[in-house]
Parts: C-alpha cells; structure tokens; sequence
C-alpha cells in the first residue's frame, strides 16, 4: 500500500520540480521579493518631475515661509489672480496657490487652482505650512512666541515592554511584527491557492486524459489522491526551503561584499528583569542603551534579531503543510467533480471564502493581535494557517497555539475524509453537470 | 477450479438505477471470453467490479478460486474503454511508472518494456512525450502496458473501437497469442464479427441482467431452428411432395441450373426424414444446416427480452 503511495509521491513530485516554470520561480523568487522592497525606494529616488506651483499672497504674510521640497517647487507671483490663471493656461506653472485678504480670518477662502488633476503630495504640503504658519500667527497675536512652541513641541513613541512568563521583559515593536505577521499570512495564503490549485489541476488532467481508469485499476482512488496531495505538498515545501537558504545566502553575499551596513546591529539585548526595572539607576542605563537604538534601522534590526526565527520557520511550516493539506483535499474533490476547467468556477466560490476572509480580516487582527477576532479566527481550521501566522510573530500563547494546531490537524483529517468520498465517485462520471446535491449524494454514499 | 473467474449474484446500484441486477458468470481459464450487450447494460460495471475500482452491493467474485481482495490486481492487465496517457510525460517513463503501479520493479521492467517497444516500433519514441504520439501508436503504448506485467486475466473493455483495420489485426493476434501462453482474457464489445472470430464462451447482458451465457458453439446449436439449406440438380419431382411430408420451404431459387432451397423440419421429423425426402426429389448437391450468427442470437434475444 505504502509502496505504491511511494511511487505517486515520486512522480507527483519529480514532474513538477523538472519543469521550467518551477525552476525559474525558485530562483527568481528571492529575487522578486528583494526588488519587492526595494524598487519602491529606487523608485521614489527618481519620482516624477518637479512640481511648480506659484504663489499669489494677497496679504504678503506667507509667501516666503515655502519652501522648496518634496519635489514641489515655489514661487513667488507678485500680480493679480486674473493674470496668474492666464500663465497657468499657458502652463507656466502646475498649480495657483491663492492666498486671499480674508484667508487669515477664513481659511476657507484658500484657493489651489490647477488644469490636470492634483498632486497630492503637493497639496499636503502646502496645508502642513499654511497650517503651522497660521497657528504660530495666532500664538504671536495672543502673545506666545514661536520659539516658546518649538520648545514643547514633543515626538512621543512608547516603548512597548512585554513581561514575559519567566519573569524577563522584552520591548515590542509591533510595526516590525505586523510586517513580519502580514508577509508570512500572505504567503500561506498564496502557498496554499498555488499548490491547491496545482492539485485541483492534476486531478482534472488524469480525469481528462482518462488515464484515472487505468490507475486506479492498479492503485485505490484514495492512494493516488493522497499521493498526489502528499506529492504536490514536497514541491511548495521543497520551493519554500530552497527560497530560505537562497535569501540566507543572498543576505550573507551582501553582509561580506558591503559589511557597512549591517553595522548597526546592536551590542546589547534589550531584556532585563523587573528588579532591575525598579533599580533608577539601572533605568537610565537601559534608557541610554534604548536610545541607542532610537535610529529606525536599529530599531527594525534589533526586533528581527528578537523574534525567534527557527520558531517561525517551524510554525511557518506546520501551518503551510495544514492549511494546505486541508484545502488540497477539497481542490482534489473539486477536480475530481468537474470535466473541464471552467465547470471548476461553481465549487471553488466556497472554497475560496474562507482564505480571503481570513486575509480581509488579518488587518483586524493585526491591530489587535490577542483580541476575540484573532482568537476565534486562529482556533478555526478554514482560517488558522493564514490568521495563526499573522499573529506568530506578537508571541501567542501556547494554549491558542496547541488548540489551533489540534484541530488544523483534526480538520484537514475531517476535509480529506470527505473529499475521499467525493473523489472516488466523481473520477469515474463523465459528461454530467454535477450539482451540490449530487455531490451530497456521493458523500453518503 | 477451472474458472478463473467466477462472479457469484452480483448486485450493483446506482443513486437511481440497477446497474447490475443478481448477476453470475464464469470464465473457464485460458479461454477468450465475451461480454456482449446493448449500451448501458451493465458491461462496464461489471468489468469495474472484477477490476475491483468499485465494490458491488451484493454478491462475491472469486478470482481463480480466492475470494477477490487487492492483491489480486498485479494479476490482472485492465484496458479500459476509455483510456488516455499523460500527454506531458515521456513515453518510456510513463510506461514504466504505470507497470511500476502493477507491482513491478524498475530495473527489470526497463528490459522488458525495451523489448516490447522494439516489437511494437515505439523505441524512437522512448524519450518523447505521450501527446507527440499518433493515435494508432497510443493504442499500442496502452496495449503494451496492460500486458506488460504478464497478468493471468486481461479484461479489454470494447478494445476494437478506435483501432484501425491493420492494428485491429496485430491486437487479435496479440490476443490469440496471449491465450496459447495460458492467459484467460474477457473484453466487452459491439463488434459480433470478431466475437465468432474469437470467442470461446460468451454471456449477454442486457438492462442489468444476464440473458444468455456458455460456449459459443454451444449457444449456436441450441439456437439452430431446424433449417436447412439444399442445392439440387435435376429435379425428377417437384419440391411440392416435400410439403405434404410436413417440410416448410423457407425459400426457393434457381441459381447457375442448381436449385437453392432453405427448408424448415417441424417437430416428429428428423434430418434423415428430409434427406430420404430429398433423394427422391432430384439429386443432393451440398446439404447445410444453418446456423444463426452471433448478430442475429444478439439481436433477437434482446428483443425478446424487451
């Protein structure tokens, strides 16, 4: 029995990896996903073209508070509003800023005239000045200075402290675990679509070519399903693998060709125990060591080197290989139901809910990561691989963890029970629209 | 035992309707074994259930004296009426996955498949892909596969369909071929012209049912309804005095100066009788019995049972 499972493993298994296509995504994925993050960067390096935007001041008090930035550029238009709208036909300029007498008294009246559509940018920046200006007019006319306001103005970001079980302490950066916690999610999510829907093909190809008659001649239906899942499962586990050593690689081709910028790693962790807390002096050690990190690269490399890697690789895995096998076992009833790809559409509505529901609701669960929603939506099989993952990296606890686990495991057990029953009789139906209730039917059966 | 086979009051529904309905058959080993009958007469589902892929409601099949079970499978080779390949897979590598499927082990069937391949004039097409295949060379890759591991029972369901004239000759050799070296084989087909042809036993299903089983020669005789047909040369007599003796002339004709006639005997007579009658009608060229074809005992048996 287990032979011959074998066997489908192998061929389910060496087909897909000697093809093409796999080999490029293999290789290409590290890639894509580092210029993922940085072309946006480079991008951003080469914008667009400067945008002018000339400034007609009607009360002579703000024109020369502007000042070049943000790909916006200002100038100063001494003449009347007629005759500045007249260049800006003549497209001397991307936009009018009018600033009328009574702007002061109602800000309402401010005008930003333009012939195409606005830049955004452009505009936020003229109300972040029009804004600070006005405000510090305000404070001069009620006898505050403006330097008065500068003094107290204050940048407040709270260092978020966890006490952990044992006692220690471990400063949050929930930014860095939402990051971390929404592009594992996703990727469960695109793992469990790509190779479930690779199965829901290989199911409908043996059913199209009519080569199932002859394989289950040899093997039972539910061997070759499984080996088919099982097969198809090695491929994605395989591909992500190769992609973590090639990304482990790449990181350590850039660390020895430009050492530079992985300086600044941090010397020191930032764990220390609630004795030491309450110590004032010890206190203000840590806040110089906290400081230290104040620098965002800091922060970013310090939180990642905080999260436990070989723990998300491992959860990473466990949830993938669930999530997928649960789903794979329905994709394969689905292949298994149809005669072609396009009768396919009606069953995987369904099918399909859950996984986006659970990516629409990650965001939910992101800003509150040890809420109800999060909960329930990691406990529940259909949505846990995607929504456990996304709540990983804030640290879950290990109750929600194991239950979650439990019944990923007792659901996919659950699905393929199902679709075993499912598959067996729809592989042999030809030329029929099958119904719900047919498939009703075949279950019980 | 000497059947290979015995398939004891099978019974098999379907949400909706009875594809088998308490049926019972027997192939005698090494004999060619057809299973005849309309469209949607159970054929198929019966042919599944020995090959167990699916398991019938009631009643029990024995395969050469065991109660059927999985490992029965490696002994039988299964072409299926609807049958394909992978069409992205190498054609000697598919080969050999699907003989590996039947129990059989690489490294000993790459040398057996080689051989096949040669004899079939496939070996060009070792590392090409299925789909590349004409549909006549396909039909041959299929045919090698099912009798690749030397199974003891070949089912072939209608396997003719689809075959042109010249491959459905080197697969009837194959078939007599496979009998001599001790394989019992049945297949399903419309084509009664290859069932006189090729058949030992036969059984007719039809609406669910067996309606007739047993050796073809057999099913011919009991069939036979007392008809003869004569050629006479010079008449002394009319055939008219024939009539008076209780004969029935089915038909009469004058062909190249011999004189065809088709007659019946009825219930007390004998062949004697007629002949003795004939000798003194004229002089007896050829005397035949005629024997109802596999067509005609086909059709008029499912019509009877309609």
């Amino acid at each position: 029995m287990f032979k011959k499972i074998f066997i489908i493993i192998k061929r389910e298994f060496l087909s897909r990896v000697k093809k093409k296509s796999f080999i490029v995504m293999t290789i290409l994925g590290p890639v894509l996903f580092a210029a993922l993050i940085t072309l946006p960067v480079i991008l951003a390096r080469w914008s667009d073209s400067e945008y002018s935007v000339a400034i007609v001041d009607n009360t002579g008090l703000f024109y020369d508070r502007f000042e070049d930035g943000n790909d916006v550029v200002f100038t100063n238009l001494p003449v009347s509003l007629d005759d500045a709208l007249e260049l800006l036909q003549r497209e001397k300029f991307n936009a009018i800023l009018h600033i009328p007498e009574a702007a002061f008294e109602s800000p309402s009246t401010l005008r930003l005239f333009t012939t195409k559509a606005v830049n955004i940018n452009a505009k936020i920046h003229v109300e972040n000045v029009l804004k600070h200006e006005f405000e510090s007019l305000k404070l001069g006319a009620r006898g505050i200075d403006s330097e008065v306001l500068r003094a107290i103005e204050t940048n407040i970001s709270i260092q978020a402290v966890r006490i952990l079980s044992d006692g220690m302490e471990q400063t949050d950066y929930p930014e860095v675990s939402m990051a971390l916690g929404i592009i594992s999610g996703l990727l469960i999510y695109l793992f469990i679509f790509l190779f479930g829907s690779q199965v829901l093909r290989g199911v409908l190809e043996e059913k199209t070519s009519r080569i199932i008659e002859v394989i289950i001649s040899s093997v039972k239906p539910f061997q070759l399903m499984m080996g088919k899942i099982v097969g198809i499962a090695l491929v994605g586990l395989a591909q992500f693998l190769i992609w973590v050593f090639l990304t482990l690689l790449l990181v350590f081709v850039v660390r020895t060709a430009v050492p530079d910028i992985f300086q600044f790693t941090p010397d020191e962790q930032v764990h220390i125990t609630s004795a030491q807390m309450l110590d004032t002096g010890r206190l203000e050690e840590q806040m110089d060591t906290i400081q230290h990190h104040d620098t965002a690269a800091g922060q970013v490399l310090e939180s990642l080197s905080a999260i436990n890697w070989y723990v998300m690789i491992f959860f990473f895995i466990f949830f993938f290989l669930g999530g997928y096998f649960l789903y794979a076992a329905l994709f394969a009833a689905i292949g298994s139901a149809v005669d072609n790809e396009a009768d396919t559409q009606q069953f995987m509505l369904p099918v399909t809910i859950p996984l986006i529901f659970a990516i629409i609701f990650g965001q939910m669960v992101m800003v509150n990561p040890a809420g109800p929603v999060a909960f329930w939506l990691s406990i529940i099989p259909l949505t846990s691989p995607v929504i456990m993952m996304i709540r990983i990296p804030f640290g879950v606890p290990f109750f929600d963890l194991y239950l979650s686990a439990f019944l990923l495991i007792a659901g996919f057990l659950a699905t393929t029970w199902l679709a075993a029953k499912i598959y067996r009789t729809g592989i042999l139906m030809y030329g029929k629209k099958v119904s719900y209730k047919d498939l009703w039917k075949w279950i019980r059966y | 035992m000497d059947n290979l086979i015995q398939v004891n009051s099978v019974t098999k529904d379907f949400t909706g309707h009875r594809a088998l309905d308490n049926v019972s058959i027997s192939v005698p080993k090494q004999s060619i074994y057809g299973l005849l009958g309309p469209n949607g007469a159970g054929k198929t589902t019966l042919i599944r259930i020995i090959n167990q892929i699916i398991g019938p409601d009631k009643g029990e099949i024995f395969f050469n004296g065991e109660k059927i079970r999985p490992k029965h499978v490696e002994k039988i080779g299964y072409l299926p009426e609807e049958r394909g390949l992978y069409k992205k897979m190498k054609v000697g590598e598919q080969a050999l996955y699907l003989a590996q499927l039947k129990g059989l082990h690489y490294h000993q069937t790459k040398k057996l498949l080689k051989e096949w391949f040669e004899k079939f004039d496939l070996l060009n097409w070792w590392n090409k892909k299925a789909e590349t295949l004409s549909k006549g060379m396909q039909q041959k890759l299929q045919f090698i596969i099912t009798v690749l591991h030397n199974p003891k029972l070949l089912i072939f369901d209608e396997p003719f369909t689809g075959f042109d004239p010249i491959n459905v000759n080197i697969l009837k050799d194959e078939i007599f071929k496979l009998k001599e070296q001790g394989a019992t084989i049945i297949f399903s087909t419309h084509d009664m012209g290859s069932v006189e042809e090729l058949c030992d036993e036969i059984a007719l299903i039809n609406k669910s049912k067996k309606v007739l089983e047993g050796n073809v020669r057999k099913i011919k005789k009991e069939h036979a309804k007392q008809i003869f047909r004569v050629e006479m040369a010079g008449l002394s007599s009319s055939f008219e005095t024939l009539k008076k003796e209780n004969f029935e002339i089915v038909e009469q004709s004058t062909k190249d100066g011999l004189i065809e006639a088709v007659i019946r005997i009825n219930n007390d007579k004998t062949t004697n009788d007629l002949l003795e009658a004939l000798i003194e009608v004229g002089n007896i060229v050829s005397f035949n019995e005629v024997i109802p074809s596999m067509n005609e005992i086909f059709i008029s048996t499912v019509t009877q049972n309609q």
